[in-house]
């Protein structure tokens, strides 16, 4: 079942066109990755989506509910986790969740009963004094999304989450991420430019210059725009040389690249005498989308 | 309304949690008396003398109530705006932080969101200007007092008045500012221009006509009159009883702003009155209806 459906979307600032028709769909408890650069078009379409932003064209509904008529109960519905903390620093976290909760009509036991829950949840016992502005990077990122997840929606959006993180924060975001996906069967809504952080999602769509340019899971996107990566041991450079493939050395190693994983198997069963300690792996989502945009060489 | 007020809590909270913003907002009358007493007090005891008969000779505790008065009506009528304007620093500093986003993407409207940051702006700068008058108070009382029970509750009524008042329209600009250099200029024009825009810092009866003729245009004077009267009307009329003609205490009512002249008309109490509340309703009116309209800016 459809959970968001976004047909021929459309925001035009001026000359600059954000979103230009744009369509896609993601299904309930999905973890769907949206990959772009910055000003591909990604925050455009959530600030739509969310109801911060207008549109000029399309259509869009979130759990068969319509975003012109239906706004407040679609409201309900998300959690959006934004890229920059959006707490109030001065405050402590008890005071920003009690706060926000407020937002959503839970006041009194209610929220006692769900900051409970939250703080169980993310362990934020020993934080819930402390003011957010004295927390780490990794603290902050656990009480804003326990911020998104104080009315128990059926969507949480992530707008580049990790973006600016240290990897340990990076690390302990993603794994609030999926324990919350594993244990609550949550619809997850990235966004981000980091490709790898879309190499376990369900299904990407990459966005460049407003347009969608793929729409498949990374397996087939991998498989279509990304050869695989043959790691060989043990050989020298002349026996790599015979196999006439393009090849980098890296430590006590060769790496070199193949089309796809046949043709890497066809390699191996031709020249077995090479073939005695090696690795195939698949394309990085990285190498994806290169070949989809053509930035290669561009800072992604 | 539980939400309306959860609002109010934090928007008063994080004032409060800001000491810079605090206690430059509370030392600001306090540094304002100090000027006026130190630079203005004699400017003011002068005028007085100069209105009476010649060789009048009036007690030293009359003539500071009387200059303490003005001194004190003038500062109150100033800060009520300028405080408001420091306040409402709350709502522009959660647009250029973005937590502004936050609120957009709940399913709170623009509306109670609007009314929650005028109501917490006007909490916030009545409680320093309450307690600006308890110093207005200590000082008149220690210089000379003339206040009579109707006139300190009269006071108080104005400061209420004059406080929505500057909240309605620090309110109405602060909500086009979306920066912290915008407010921050927006703050140092209204210090310096304010005073003399509504008749605190020079009587407006001592201006050109013409451009006091314009000033009575702008509803901030009739609050700076009702101030003026109620602190130095009983200084008037024990100037009164001291012997000294009527037309004597007419020309130092019209001469100090306590008697209000629109266009050569003198303006009884209860229009002033009128036009306060009136600027307060439609300023206020404006300012909830502007943040509901753009709130509501969406295409269908």
């Amino acid at each position: 079942m459809n959970i968001i459906e976004i047909e021929h979307l459309k925001k035009y600032y001026g000359e600059i066109k954000a979103v230009d028709d744009i369509s896609f769909r993601v299904t309930e408890g999905e973890f769907f990755a949206f990959l772009g650069v910055n000003g591909a078009g990604k925050s455009t379409t959530i600030s739509i989506l969310c109801g911060k932003e207008t549109r000029d064209a399309g259509s869009v509904s979130v759990g068969g509910l319509n975003v012109d008529t239906q706004l407040d109960a679609i409201k309900r519905r998300l959690g959006v986790v934004f890229q920059d903390s959006v707490l109030d620093s001065a405050l402590s976290v008890r005071d920003n969740l009690r706060y926000r909760a407020a937002l959503y009509g839970i006041t009194g036991k209610a929220f006692a009963k769900r900051l409970d829950e939250l703080t169980e949840l993310f362990g934020l016992k020993e934080l819930l004094r402390r003011p957010v502005g004295k927390l780490s990077g990794g603290q902050r990122r656990k009480a804003d999304i326990a911020r998104a997840l104080l009315h128990e929606p059926d969507i949480l959006v992530l707008d580049e989450p990790t973006t600016g993180l240290d990897p340990q924060t990076r690390k302990t975001t993603w794994d609030i991420i999926h324990s919350l996906r594993r244990n609550r069967n949550m619809t997850v809504f990235l966004t981000t430019h980091y490709m790898e952080e879309a190499a376990d999602a369900d299904n990407v769509v990459i966005l460049d210059g407003g347009k969608i340019l793929a729409d498949a899971t990374p397996l087939e996107l991998k498989n279509r725009y990304a050869g695989d990566y043959i790691t060989l041991y043990g050989a020298d450079e002349e026996q790599v040389k015979l196999l006439a493939l393009p090849y980098e050395q890296i430590a006590g190693a060769f790496r070199l690249g193949v089309k796809n994983t046949a043709e890497a198997t066809e390699l191996v069963v031709k020249f077995p005498q090479i073939f005695t300690d090696y690795e195939i792996v698949k394309g990085k989502m990285d190498d994806v989308f290169l070949a989809v945009t053509g930035k290669k060489g561009e800072s992604v | 309304m539980k939400t309306l007020g959860y609002l109010i809590a934090r928007n008063c909270k994080i004032f409060y949690k800001d000491k810079g913003l605090f206690f430059s907002s509370l030392i600001a009358p306090l540094i304002l008396m100090f000027l006026f007493v130190a630079f203005l007090g004699n400017v003011y005891r002068d005028s007085l003398l100069s209105v009476l008969p010649e060789g009048t000779q009036l007690e030293k505790k009359l003539i500071e109530g009387f200059a303490g008065g003005w001194l004190m009506s003038s500062l109150l009528a100033v800060c009520s705006v300028t405080i408001a304007f420091t306040a409402n620093l709350v709502m522009v500093q959660d647009k250029v932080t973005g937590r502004a986003n936050d609120f957009a993407v709940s399913p709170v409207h623009q509306s109670l969101l609007a009314l929650s940051y005028y109501l917490a702006t006007a909490i916030v700068t009545l409680m320093i200007c309450f307690a600006a008058v308890a110093v207005g108070f200590i000082y008149l009382a220690a210089v000379g007092w003339y206040l009579s029970a109707a006139d300190v509750f009269l006071v108080l009524l104005d400061v209420v008045l004059l406080v929505l008042f500057g909240t309605a329209f620090s309110s109405l600009v602060c909500r086009f500012l979306k920066s912290q250099g915008a407010i921050t200029a927006v703050e140092a024009i209204v210090s310096a221009s304010y005073g003399f825009l509504c008749g605190a810092y020079m009587p407006i009866a001592s201006l050109a006509k013409g451009l006091g003729d314009a000033l009575t245009l702008l509803p901030g004077t009739y609050g700076t009159a009702l101030l003026h009267e109620h602190f130095m009307g009983g200084a008037i009329e024990a100037i009164g009883a001291g012997g000294i003609p009527a037309e004597y205490l007419g020309e130092i009512r019209r001469g100090f702003d306590c008697t209000l002249s629109f266009f050569g008309n003198a303006v009884p109490e209860w229009v002033c009155y009128l036009v306060l509340a009136l600027s307060v309703a439609v300023l206020a009116g404006i300012y909830v209806l502007i943040c509901s309209l753009l709130g509501r800016k969406r295409k269908k």
